[in-house]
């Protein structure tokens, strides 16, 4: 990769996936978590067959949705920890390709999550997820909440309150991208026509990029001392 | 302490006048609602106060750019006064569109729009609180408080039109756009602006009084900081 600023972001998210496959304490969380919670549906709301066709949609983005925090959280968290962080602002490059790479790393790890959860959900509940509307939307949806949770985990990290915040902060922000995966998911897997799917998956679409920009124009902020 | 300035004074005057005006307007002036009776009369003040508390979180948002760009903690100060002020204005006028709802509707609450934006936007500016709070350094607190407003400023919009996806009932005033429209009559429409005008002004008196208790709360810390040395 021949332009710097590829190579900052590329360099960043390299070095996430790499403490991640040595120190391997992220991802295995996430996904222990995950599973406990897709349990802990069956065990609340009783999803017998016909509950589970109206309920799947809400129940992935739910567990999606925490998991996720606890991914956020972590990742913030190390950075600041070690010191980290200020090793990588003080390297002579544009910020907010810190905030990028930091994107890419946490939207992989969220996908391997869910690409994790997605067959043993659909094996658990005898349901078939593997439709590739779904899985656009999850994408979509990914991005968008981790477009937002990494700004925000950045920002709680330097709190006080800390892990205990991200939540607070995360979900009134992220609402549009629940309703929106939720409601495309559950599209997808009713085998709705793509007409009425459609204005959720540009809501998605549009969210995704309004906060990537907004975040790009933002990081500064967040991390000048 | 430094006396109010007169305009404030007069300002203090003019909001008690109003809001007694209003008061009578509601009861004397406007007509009776013929199919939801007395209860509609509640509307008024429900219309104004969840304007004044639209217009706080505009100005703190608008503010929250000023602050970006210059630095200066005296917009950081003004923008959590409105902040503050808004979330009670909005408050109000979640409860009594609730006493409202019950007659009309048949329910407290319902899982419509603008009650669910509405309760979102209550969400965003606590969860604002709270990010100051965790924060003991004024200038991060101040940073970090005008990126969270906006960003809670860009995804509000959002979250309505997700939510308007759905259908909707809450009746559309002004404008069409499906829903039901209330008839109004013109006494009715008087009254209503009347109200919304009194309750900007009165809203603008409160907000200088906070912007004022921010001043003195500022002082304060510095005599403190003073005698801790």
């Amino acid at each position: 990769m021949k332009n710097p600023y590829l190579r900052a972001v590329w360099a960043v998210f390299r070095k996430d996936l790499a403490a991640e496959f040595r120190s391997r304490e992220l991802i295995p969380a996430m996904l222990v978590f995950a599973v406990l919670v897709v349990l802990i549906f069956y065990f609340a709301l009783e999803l017998d067959v016909k509950a589970r066709t109206a309920i799947t949609a809400g129940a992935l983005w739910v567990t999606f949705s925490f998991a996720g925090t606890l991914g956020l959280n972590r990742t913030m968290s190390a950075e600041k920890d070690q010191g980290c962080l200020d090793g990588l602002l003080l390297a002579p490059l544009d910020r907010s390709a810190i905030y990028f790479g930091k994107f890419f790393s946490n939207l992989a790890f969220m996908l391997i999550v869910e690409v994790i959860v997605i067959p043993a959900y659909s094996l658990l509940y005898n349901i078939n997820l593997f439709n590739r509307g779904l899985l656009l939307v999850t994408l979509l949806g990914s991005v968008g909440y981790v477009a937002v949770g990494v700004l925000l985990a950045s920002m709680s990290v330097q709190t006080r309150t800390r892990d205990v915040l991200l939540p607070v902060l995360l979900f009134p922000l992220v609402l549009p991208v629940i309703v929106a995966a939720v409601k495309a998911s559950g599209g997808f897997l009713a085998a709705d026509a793509f007409t009425e799917i459609s204005p959720w998956l540009n809501l998605l679409l549009v969210y995704d990029i309004i906060f990537l920009a907004a975040a790009f124009m933002v990081f500064d902020y967040v991390v000048e001392e | 302490m430094s006396p109010q300035p007169r305009t404030l004074k007069i300002l203090n005057l003019v909001s008690l006048l109003l809001l007694v005006a209003s008061t009578l307007l509601v009861f004397f002036y406007a007509p009776t609602e013929k199919v939801m009776g007395l209860v509609q009369k509640v509307f008024y003040v429900h219309v104004a106060t969840a304007w004044v508390g639209m217009l706080g979180f505009v100005v703190a948002a608008v503010l929250a750019v000023v602050y970006l760009r210059t630095k200066d903690l005296k917009w950081d100060a003004i923008g959590l006064a409105a902040v503050e002020l808004s979330l009670v204005f909005f408050f109000v006028a979640v409860v009594l569109g609730s006493i409202w709802a019950r007659p009309a509707w048949g329910t407290w609450w319902t899982w419509e729009p603008r009650l669910t934006t509405a309760a979102i936007l209550g969400m965003i500016y606590l969860a604002y609180l709270l990010l100051r709070q965790g924060i003991e350094d004024p200038v991060r607190r101040a940073r970090f408080g005008a990126i969270y407003t906006i960003l809670g400023g860009l995804s509000v919009p959002l979250t309505f039109l997700s939510i308007r996806l759905f259908r909707t009932i809450h009746p559309v005033l002004i404008g069409s756009g499906g829903g039901e429209s209330m008839g109004m009559t013109d006494e009715m429409l008087h009254t209503m602006f009347f109200h919304i005008a009194a309750f900007t002004v009165i809203f603008i008196t409160l907000f200088w009084h906070r912007i004022r208790l921010a001043q003195y709360a500022e002082k304060v810390e510095q005599r403190k900081l003073q005698v801790m040395q």
